[in-house]
């Protein structure tokens, strides 16, 4: 069964087309390595998979549902936004930010120290969420979202700005929950060395979908490669002159 | 202090202000903390002032004013909740807006208005000593059902608080959350105006809540103890005005500032205490 399919969506912000006919699907078990430069699309297309942006053309399925008709399957997914500091006096502690991510059901403590410790912070789950570093606050959000028990990760670009070996420990987590507890995963990066490295299929929007396969035939192809860094280029130029 | 607790509790009117107050108290800070996180600090003063034209409008067409002033406040809530929504006009000027106009609207419609036998300065300043048994339950009934549903949805809200886009995604209901619980706050914000009066309702909603942010400690540890601090202001505030004849609700609200200065200063000796240790072990 595919966990996303996505035929012909378009997305248009005040009359300007940010997504043009995308269409892709990925299985069970996939670890999907979304890249494009920065106005590309990525975050908008995760809105209309979440359920976040209405309004869009084509159709999003999820676990076989059309989200538009039924937004039961939104429910099994987990989702890490872009890194954002956390206020530092936001008052909750670790355990209890966990703790957010379960929505029905009675609080289960074991879930939540379970899902700590996947993440390496059960130690720290007495402590406000305020007072961690940028890269443990990413991980409490991934904790947030594992003790749901998603089929599904969502990462929109999880690991920007942060240290050299805070984004190690965060990829080796990705393969971890990838491989051990088989999560299917999309996961937005600007990192083309990680996701060579981690990703087992490679989509690459630019506003329309540029590439989409696995991870060894687009890294093998030098014209594929070449092409890419012309895009994201000429997307650059285009973020400055404006 | 406590044997003079006991010695006003033999008052009628005393313990019906002390049992008002401290609903008062317990509603506006737990009411309070979420207002202050999502750096809505004001709220609780523009609705107040909104109350204040519904106050006037209730006076003038001779029907019960705290029933209009609380429709004026709930629609109030409501009109800033839909604004924001909209995300057309930013989130303090909508604030700055709804308590500017609320003001001038009480002013023009009393500016013709005949006081006689109508105490302005009650629901200016507050009449905590002069509610009666009806006042006292109606005090009761509200900030009983606001806490109930405070209670029942403390996750929630609490997740809104946090991350808005996030909570969305889990699939609450955000709108209706939202409209929701400013609602609550603009009921809270009646029942507070008994105790203190429009002009210091807010001080009830936000100083009990930063005081307690200053301890850092968890959430629902954070919530606790700002209700902790919230009755031991009111209850200190009202027997020290009752003790030296001040006007209680300024009396309340100083009260509750010295607990949050004593708090900040404690809490600098300590920090200050921490690090000369540390540089004592260092060297």
């Amino acid at each position: 069964m595919q966990v996303v399919e996505i035929s012909g969506l378009s997305y248009a912000y005040s009359g300007s087309l940010v997504l043009d006919g995308i269409s892709f699907s990925i299985g069970e078990g996939d670890l999907l390595g979304m890249i494009g430069p920065n106005g590309a699309g990525k975050t908008t297309l995760f809105s209309c998979m979440l359920g976040l942006l209405g309004g869009y053309a084509g159709t999003i399925k999820i676990f076989g549902e059309d989200i538009k008709k039924d937004s039961k399957a939104l429910k099994s997914i987990g989702y890490i936004p872009q890194k954002k500091t956390i206020d530092q006096n936001f008052p909750a502690t670790v355990e209890e930010v966990v703790s957010l991510g379960i929505t029905s059901g009675r609080v289960s403590t074991e879930k939540i120290a379970s899902a700590l410790d996947t993440v390496g912070l059960l130690a720290q789950k007495d402590r406000r969420v305020g007072e961690l570093s940028g890269g443990q606050q990413q991980r409490v959000l991934i904790a947030k979202a594992l003790v749901n028990d998603p089929q599904l990760l969502i990462l929109d670009e999880p690991a920007t700005g942060v240290d050299l070996e805070t984004q190690n420990r965060f990829y080796a987590l990705l393969k971890k929950l990838n491989q051990e507890k088989k999560i299917t995963i999309i996961w937005a990066s600007h990192d083309l060395d990680a996701v060579n490295r981690i990703a087992s299929s490679v989509a690459c929007i630019n506003r329309s979908m540029f590439f989409h396969g696995a991870t060894h035939e687009f890294f093998e192809n030098s014209d594929l490669l070449k092409a890419y860094s012309e895009s994201s280029m000429q997307a650059h130029m285009h973020l400055h002159d404006h | 202090m406590i044997e003079m607790v006991f010695e006003i509790l033999e008052f009628g009117f005393m313990q019906r202000a002390l049992i008002a107050a401290v609903a008062v108290a317990i509603t506006s800070s737990v009411i309070g903390l979420f207002l202050v996180l999502r750096r809505n600090s004001l709220f609780g003063d523009a609705l107040s002032h909104v109350a204040f034209g519904g106050i006037a409008v209730g006076l003038v067409a001779n029907i019960y004013p705290l029933w209009t002033g609380m429709a004026f406040s709930v629609l109030g809530a409501l009109g800033i909740a839909k604004l924001r929504q909209s995300g057309r006009i930013p989130a303090d000027a909508t604030v700055a807006i709804l308590l500017a106009s609320g003001l001038a609207l009480g002013i023009v419609l009393l500016s013709g208005f005949d006081e006689r036998g109508v105490d302005l300065n009650s629901f200016l300043f507050g009449s905590i000593l002069l509610v009666s048994v009806e006042d006292t339950l109606a005090i009761l009934a509200m900030a009983g059902a606001i806490i109930a549903i405070i209670i029942l949805l403390y996750r929630q809200l609490m997740y809104v608080t946090f991350d808005e886009e996030q909570a969305k995604v889990s699939g609450l209901q955000i709108s209706k959350l939202n409209y929701l619980f400013v609602v609550l706050a603009s009921v809270s914000v009646i029942v507070s105006m008994r105790l203190v009066g429009i002009l210091l309702v807010s001080a009830l909603i936000v100083i009990p809540n930063i005081t307690a942010l200053l301890f850092g400690r968890g959430f629902k540890k954070t919530a606790l103890i700002s209700v902790g601090m919230s009755i031991f202001s009111v209850v200190a505030g009202i027997t020290v005005s009752y003790a030296a004849n001040l006007a209680p609700a300024g009396t309340i609200v100083l009260m509750s500032t010295a607990v949050f200065l004593a708090t900040l200063a404690a809490k600098h000796f300590s920090r200050k205490q921490t690090v000369e240790k540390l540089e004592a072990a260092k060297s």
